[in-house]
This record gives C-alpha cells, sequence and structure tokens, in this order.
C-alpha cells in the first residue's frame, strides 16, 4: 500500500473510538488507544472492564460495532485474526492457549510457519527446497528456544510443561511470528511473586531485544506499574483514565474503580 | 531426510509389486484379505488425517469411498471394450485417479459447511452427507440403483492395493510431519490459537477434508475391482464406523497405530470365522474390552500417548 511513511505521531497501532457491544452489553465503549513504536503500554482495570475484549478487537476475534482501528496505517477492519498475524500483531491469551499435543518445540514451529512460503505439494515433493527451508526454520526455532532457556524442553508436550514456562512459552510463540505488537494479556496470573520479578524482566527483555512495542493487560499493579511506560485504565468499558504510571495511580477515578466509592470521604 | 523418505516409498511399491508378480503362489482367500487390509489401511490413515490430526470428527468416509468407487467402477466398464487389453492398466490407473478427484472434490463440498460446525454437529452433518449419496446411488439407475453395479473387471491385485497404500501412507506422513503439516495438529488443539499464529483454520480443514477424501475415493476405487460388485448397501453407515473404530482403536492420530488397526480389525472378523454365530458379538465384546483397557489406543506408543496428564 502507499500509505504515507509513519512518523511519530501517527504511530503503530491507532484504536480510534471503538465500540462493541454484546446485545445490551456494551463492553467496550469508545475507546481511543495509542501505541507508538518500542513503546510498552499497560491496560488495566477492574474484572469485567473490557480489557480482553479491547484485545479481541485488535487481533480480530470480535469486530466493533463501531470505531476504526489502523495498524501501521493500514485498517484492520474486517480482516481475519490470521490475517491481523500476518500484518504483525502477535498476542498471548489470558488462560494459557498452548497447541497442548505438540511438542515445545513444534508450538514455535507452527508460529515460524507464518512466514514460509509454499505449502502442502512442496511438503508432499520433499525437493531441495523444502528441505533447505525446513532446516532453516528448524535452525529459528532453535535459536529463540535457546534464547528463552527453554531448548531443554523441546522434545516436551506443551501441556506437560511447568506453569512458568507454559506462560513464557506462549510469549516465545508471539514472538516466533516476528511481530512488530506484542499483546500480553495477563502474563502473570497465577505466578508467585519470584515469577513475577522474572516476567517483568523478560518483557522489557523481549521489549528491547526485539525492538516491538508491547501492550500488557495486567491485574497485578506491582508488574504494570514496574515496567509500563503509559497506562490506560478501563472501566465497565470506559476509558477513565491514561498517562504515567504515577499520575494514573493518584487519579481518584481509578482509585474509586478499584476500592469503591468512598462515600464519606473525598469523591 | 528427503531421500529417506523417498526411498522407504519405493522400497515398499517395490515390494508391494514383487510379492504381486508372486501371488499366483499364494492362496488366494489369504490374498484377498490381504487386499482387503490394504485397502482398510488407505481408508483408516486418510480418515486419520481428518479425524485424528485436524480433529474434524467425520462420519462420512464411506461415501468418498463410494464416489471414488463407482465413479472409476464406471469409467473402467465403459471404457475397458473400448480399448486394447494392454491399454487396461493405464485406464485403471486413470479411473482410479478420477475417482479420487471426484472424492476430493465431494470432500471440498462437505469440508465447507464444516467450517461453521464442530465436534457433535460435524459428525452429523458428514453423516448425512454419506446417507444422501447411498441414498442417491441407490435410485441412481445408470450405476445399477438398488441391484448394484456388476461386472466390474477384476483388476485390484496386491501390487495395485499395496503401493497405493505406501503411497497414502507416505503422502499423509509427509503433510503432517512438516512445518506445514503441524498446522492440522494445531487447528485440532486449539483454533484460536492457532489463528493468532496466522494459521488459516478454514484452508487446514478444507484441506484436510479435500485430501482425505481423494485418497477414500482412490480406496473405493480398488475395492469396486477388487470385489467386482458395487451395492450401495455397501457404503451404509456402518461402514463409516468401521474406519472410525480403526482409527480410534489405532489411536487418533497416530499413523503406525491406525495402520496396526486396520490390519487387525480386517483379519479379526475372518479369523472369527470358526465361531460363526457368535462372531460379531465376540468381535464388539474385543472392541469393548480394547477402549476399556487402551482408551488412548491399542498401539499408541511415544510422547503423544501420555493424554491424563493433560494441566488444561
Amino acid at each position: 500500500m502507499s500509505a504515507a511513511p509513519a512518523t511519530a505521531s501517527t504511530g503503530l497501532l491507532r484504536m480510534e473510538q471503538c465500540t462493541i457491544r454484546f446485545g445490551g452489553l456494551t463492553a467496550v465503549s469508545e475507546l481511543d488507544l495509542h501505541i507508538g513504536e518500542d513503546q510498552l503500554v499497560g491496560l488495566i482495570g477492574p474484572n469485567g472492564a473490557g480489557k480482553t475484549t479491547a484485545f479481541n478487537l485488535i487481533t480480530g476475534v470480535y469486530r466493533p460495532t463501531a470505531g476504526r482501528i489502523h495498524f501501521r496505517n493500514e485498517p484492520l477492519s474486517g480482516l481475519t485474526p490470521q490475517e491481523i498475524a500476518a500484518r504483525g500483531v502477535a498476542r498471548t491469551f489470558q488462560n494459557i492457549r498452548l497447541f497442548s499435543s505438540l511438542t515445545v518445540f513444534d508450538n514455535v514451529r507452527v508460529a515460524v510457519q507464518l512466514r514460509q512460503t509454499g505449502g502442502l505439494l512442496r511438503a508432499l515433493w520433499r525437493g531441495r527446497a523444502f528441505e533447505r527451508q525446513e532446516r532453516a526454520i528448524e535452525t529459528e526455532v532453535m535459536e529463540i528456544l535457546d534464547i528463552f532457556r527453554l531448548s531443554r524442553f523441546r522434545h516436551t508436550l506443551a501441556r506437560n510443561l511447568p506453569y512458568g514456562d507454559q506462560r513464557r512459552l506462549e510469549i516465545v510463540r508471539a514472538l516466533a511470528t516476528r511481530p512488530r505488537l506484542l499483546l500480553l494479556d495477563e502474563p502473570a496470573a497465577g505466578m508467585n511473586p519470584t515469577e513475577k520479578v522474572e516476567l517483568m524482566k523478560l518483557i522489557e527483555f523481549v521489549k528491547e531485544k526485539y525492538r516491538i512495542s508491547v501492550l500488557l493487560v495486567e491485574h497485578d499493579m506491582q508488574v504494570v506499574m514496574g515496567i509500563c511506560s503509559r497506562i490506560t485504565v478501563l472501566d465497565h468499558g470506559v476509558k477513565i483514565a491514561e498517562g504515567a504510571p504515577e499520575e494514573v495511580r493518584a487519579h481518584p477515578k481509578v482509585i474509586e474503580a478499584y476500592l469503591g466509592d468512598n462515600k464519606g470521604g473525598r469523591k | 531426510m528427503s531421500w529417506g523418505a523417498k526411498r522407504w516409498l519405493l522400497l515398499a511399491v517395490a515390494c508391494a509389486i514383487g510379492v504381486s508378480l508372486l501371488s499366483h503362489h499364494f492362496n488366494r482367500y489369504y490374498l484377498g484379505i490381504a487386499i482387503d487390509v490394504g485397502i482398510n489401511i488407505i481408508l483408516a490413515v486418510s480418515l486419520n488425517l481428518i479425524n485424528g490430526h485436524t480433529g474434524q470428527f467425520s462420519l462420512g468416509h464411506a461415501g468418498f469411498m463410494a464416489v471414488g468407487g463407482y465413479t472409476s467402477a464406471k469409467l473402467t466398464l465403459e471404457l475397458s471394450r473400448l480399448l486394447p487389453e494392454a491399454a487396461w492398466p493405464a485406464l485403471f490407473l486413470a479411473a482410479l485417479l478420477v475417482g479420487g478427484a471426484l472424492a476430493a472434490l465431494a470432500g471440498l463440498m462437505v469440508g465447507v459447511p464444516s467450517l461453521r460446525l464442530r465436534g457433535d454437529y460435524l459428525a452429523i452433518v458428514t453423516l448425512g452427507f454419506g446417507e444422501i449419496i447411498r441414498v442417491l446411488l441407490q435410485n441412481l439407475e445408470a450405476v445399477g440403483a438398488a441391484s448394484g453395479l456388476k461386472g466390474i473387471p477384476n483388476w485390484t491385485n496386491f501390487g495395485w492395493t499395496w503401493a497405493l497404500a505406501a503411497l497414502t501412507v507416505f503422502a499423509i506422513t509427509c503433510m503432517v510431519h512438516s512445518t506445514y503439516g503441524r498446522g492440522f495438529i494445531a487447528v485440532h488443539d486449539d483454533e484460536v490459537a492457532a489463528s493468532a499464529m496466522g494459521i488459516n483454520p478454514v484452508k487446514y480443514k478444507v484441506t484436510a477434508f479435500v485430501v482425505g477424501a481423494f485418497f477414500a475415493g482412490i480406496a473405493g476405487g480398488l475395492y469396486a475391482h477388487h470385489k467386482q460388485f458395487l451395492s450401495p448397501t455397501g457404503f451404509d453407515f456402518m461402514k463409516s464406523i468401521d474406519i472410525v473404530v480403526m482409527v480410534i482403536l489405532g489411536g487418533m492420530g497416530r499413523t503406525v497405530g491406525v495402520i496396526l488397526a486396520a490390519a487387525l480389525l480386517t483379519v479379526l472378523p475372518e479369523a472369527l470365522r470358526g465361531f460363526s454365530d457368535y462372531r460379531m458379538i465376540l468381535y464388539s465384546l474385543l472392541i469393548i474390552l480394547l477402549m476399556l483397557l487402551r482408551p488412548q489406543g491399542l498401539f499408541s506408543v511415544g510422547r503423544r500417548a501420555r493424554l491424563g496428564s493433560a494441566t488444561n
């Protein structure tokens, strides 16, 4: 496409006035969300605030009832999840969704496939080009498994991995599609404090190493406040605050959303 | 690796043809059973791609088989009179391929609605498809309607059957083990995650149906020229169930297990002939026992076998 070259102001992802309704329920209402290159943005909010729904809007699982989503200056509306993945948006899931009957190696291999040429017939003929490509894919998978210290598990079935490693593998699998934007849906869920610290380090490492932007949905304040440069807060599908971690933390609406309306005290 | 796989294929084909050349030394009864085994291996391995690897529960395999069988039988019946005897092997091969291609087309037609359905619902749709095929054949005068299609030339021999069985196993194994083919299992495990990784589940499901149906059609063609008689009742719902049982007994998604199960379930009813009246009871009991004792599949060994320890 002959879109204008991306400038700093247009950013990587632009969500404008996105609304989605399920029957009478407005899950996300007129959400504006901008993510620039090389940014680590947090999306927080109480249960049912619409964080995962926002993810599903970006990745094409749901279509917005109204509003536009642009990624690298191209509209994402009407694209299927796989087409959006091919454009450079990768994600993890709140409840881990690995390919449980495939090995760790194959989980990553499937994701690398996104950039593979040729398909069925080539796999049947097994010519020289096919073999070369399969070897290149193998090398690439092993490299990325090495970086994330998962290579010793490469023959293990994904479902037999320890919980923390499953979370990690999901991030690695998403990275194997070589995304420009990585969406992490509650990666710290179910982790103990030590694991959380490790996860924070991992996310920062990923962002630096691959020079990608990360949008992080998280419940855990410690994690979000610790690593995000900017935070957006949702409540009942509406954006109630946005800004640097310190600003958001002190924002009265955020306190109200998380701790409830304090009738007697400040309002 | 590439040469390794292709060499095995060539070796298997050579063996099949070699044995076939010596076939007049063998007992015709046993040879017939060996051909049945080969045909059932093609059927079970191709269904395994749909049911096992891709996880689309299909009960329409007998329908695909019927499409291929009737097509190729009609072709050879009509054309063998016009062609000299020397051209018959080529005609047979062409008829098998056309039968496979038409079955693949039927697979495409079933695969497309299957995109919106899963599990039990898909099973019912494919079951309905199989019945439609059967009823159509039952009423189509051109293929003998209810009285069946008679006088099909006896061209299927050990060599054809086992060479094609080897080719089926080779093609499907190569497919599934390639990076591309891991997508079938990814779609089976989690469609949402697969599409988030850039895999098009629709394409994979339809591909599984088309490829599976193609080989089922070839098996149908072999069957037609082996039995020399086709009747619509031979392709009813029970035939589909038989193939599904082979896949489940062998272990969904495990090629070696499925091959062995296909062989076992073909030989077993024959071996039990001595018990005549109680044969089917024994057969059913054996299947119940096997499912109770080895629910993960009779011959499943190795890593993918360990169910149960799932952390869903």
